[in-house]
């Protein structure tokens, strides 16, 4: 589905990312994890084309994608979501899944200014589609509602539904737990296991161990940008390079 | 998912009918004149708010491009074009400068953006000054003939000698532009330039190309600014260099941003209010500028949306304390 070879990213004088290579499988969930600083947000900057490479391809189900731009990265059925919550804050919820949706459909200049029949069609997909992602995500009753109106777990579901509404093929999740109680996080995470369920594939950036284990199938860890280890949660948790990396503070949790 | 509620509607409905009947109730020929100047700038300032009020590029080149619509117009004319022919064409000559200075401007950002618009504008200005072959420089060009009169059946042809067909042509323009304004906005397409002036790395995420939506939404915004030079120029039957003047730009920003950035009715309310207010604030004199200076800082800090937009507000307020009231009793 993704595959990563040979990525390196290096800042003036810092080598953010070393040679790093991992693949993503189709319908898996795979975490990548390490402590602050390791490389896990450029990681995914770098396969969404916010951040180009230094050196390294990236493949989206075997066609190379490294260097292309986000958006076009995007309409190639690969979404994000960001670590810190980015919504568009000053638009309701329902126009947040609608623009979501956006490059799936025709509504373009022409055709919104002429109404043809093409942009009848999909004005009407784009609202089905955005009701029935809002449903799955337990916020259809807040549609109408503008952002800063939902609570903190809410715009965490509204940053999921927004990657989520174009039917990608493979999201990428950036702490999508960030900042959540224990009870908002496992609400968070049966919903992170449900898209996994309907098809879309996951990959998660996450700290808190217990989450990750109960929900990930595979594990890639990181320090100062390069990968120590990789494998199930059992193993990754009993590799002796990974506790010695987390002073063992988080591993055992 | 995009209507309007009823007393809203009906606002509108009686504000056209008023505006069908201005010329029987306008007192005399010069606020009619102003009337129709508010009308003119009602429409520029509406591609300006396209721009910088949905799609959050603040460009100070606006009135550049009504000066080119306006020049374009009394060039095409004065070579024995006709005027039907001419505005078109020079909305089309307005949004072609647009695509270029769009395509070579728009990758920088906020503050910057501002400056290097403000660049083009006034080089536009100082282009139409000297190019005197072209442009007729300081004098510009003048004695512009009426529009041709347009056939109709049954009733003969009609004719834009008068003041009245003046102010019908340049309602109908706007009333055209806001319609199709209306369909941008209120649309998935809208959505996607308020994405872009919101949020534009997470636009750019969800698949977006921000660059190609700032382009369009400039280009189209600087087709309306053309289109309101063309009527100004064949409406003065002159055009001069004050016609590209970034005075005339900063009048529209002011309309823009009092009347209510991003909302429809805002701008053209603008329009009409502000050059009202000048009138009345007229015995301070200069200090009135003062005043003015105050106002603008105000409403930008309390009401960023402007008087539609505050208004706004206070009605969902009302509707809020009624919902509220009806919940209790």
């Amino acid at each position: 589905m993704l595959r990563v070879e040979n990525l390196t990213k290096r800042f003036e004088g810092l080598v953010a990312v070393h040679e790093l290579n991992f693949n993503v499988t189709q319908g898996e969930i795979l975490a990548i994890i390490g402590p602050n600083g390791a490389g896990k947000s450029t990681v995914f900057n770098l396969i969404t084309g916010t951040l180009k490479p230094s050196s390294g391809r990236i493949f989206l189900e075997d066609q190379n994608i490294t260097g292309l731009k986000p958006y076009q990265i995007a309409s190639r059925g690969l979404s994000r979501t960001f670590q810190t919550t980015s919504l568009f804050d000053q638009l309701r919820v329902i126009d947040n899944m609608l623009i979501g949706y956006k490059y799936r459909t025709q509504l373009g200049f022409w055709n919104t200014l002429f109404h043809t029949p093409r942009w009848r069609a999909h004005q009407k997909e784009a609202f089905e589609r955005a009701m029935e992602t809002l449903n799955f995500l337990g916020l259809a009753q807040k549609s109408e509602q503008f952002v800063p109106a939902l609570s903190q777990e809410e715009q965490k579901r509204l940053a999921i539904g927004i990657a989520l509404v174009s039917k990608p093929k493979i999201l990428l999740l950036d702490e999508p737990t960030g900042g959540l109680i224990q009870e908002e996080t496992d609400r968070v995470t049966d919903l992170i296991r449900k898209i996994r369920d309907q098809g879309t594939t996951v990959c998660v950036i996450e700290h808190k161990m217990q989450m990750i284990m109960g929900l990930v199938d595979r594990i890639v860890v990181l320090n100062y940008g390069e990968k120590i280890a990789e494998g199930s949660p059992a193993e990754v948790k009993s590799d002796q390079t990974v506790i010695r990396a987390y002073l063992g503070e988080e591993v055992d949790a | 998912m995009f209507t309007k509620p009823i007393h809203t509607k009906l606002l509108y409905i009686v504000i056209f009918v008023a505006a069908l009947l201005l010329p029987w109730y306008v007192p005399d020929a010069y606020i009619f004149q102003v009337v129709i100047t508010s009308v003119i700038f009602g429409i520029a300032a509406s591609g300006m708010n396209l721009i910088l009020g949905y799609t959050g590029q603040a460009t100070l080149a606006h009135g550049a491009f009504f000066g080119i619509g306006a020049y374009g117009v009394a060039i095409m004319t004065e070579a024995g074009i006709s005027f039907w022919l001419a505005l078109p064409a020079a909305a089309l000559i307005s949004a072609a400068v647009g695509l270029v200075v769009g395509v070579l401007t728009l990758r920088t950002k906020g503050a910057y953006f501002a400056i290097v618009t403000l660049c083009f504008g006034v080089i536009a200005w100082i282009v139409a000054g000297n190019w005197i072959e072209l442009t007729g420089g300081h004098n510009g060009i003048y004695g512009l003939g009426d529009p041709t009169p347009i056939p109709f059946p049954f009733f003969g042809p009609i004719e834009f000698t008068t003041q009245t067909s003046m102010y019908f042509l340049s309602l109908a323009a706007l009333l055209v532009v806001l319609f199709a304004l209306y369909r941008l906005v209120y649309s998935v397409f809208g959505l996607s330039l308020m994405a872009v002036r919101n949020n534009e790395p997470l636009a750019d995420a969800v698949g977006i190309n921000t660059f190609a939506t700032k382009v369009i939404s400039f280009v189209a915004g600087n087709f309306i600014a053309g289109i309101a030079g063309g009527i100004y120029a064949i409406m003065m039957a002159s055009v001069s260099p004050s016609a590209t003047s970034y005075l005339l730009t900063f009048n529209f920003l002011i309309f823009v941003i009092l009347g209510g950035m991003a909302t429809l009715p805002g701008p053209v309310f603008g329009a009409f209010a502000i050059p009202v207010l000048m009138e009345f604030l007229q015995f301070l004199q200069d200090y009135r500028h003062l005043i003015f200076g105050a106002l603008l800082i105000a409403v930008i800090i309390y009401f960023p949306q402007g008087f539609v937009g505050g208004l706004r507000r206070l009605n969902q307020k009302i509707a809020a304390r009624r919902k509220q009231k009806t919940s209790e009793s």
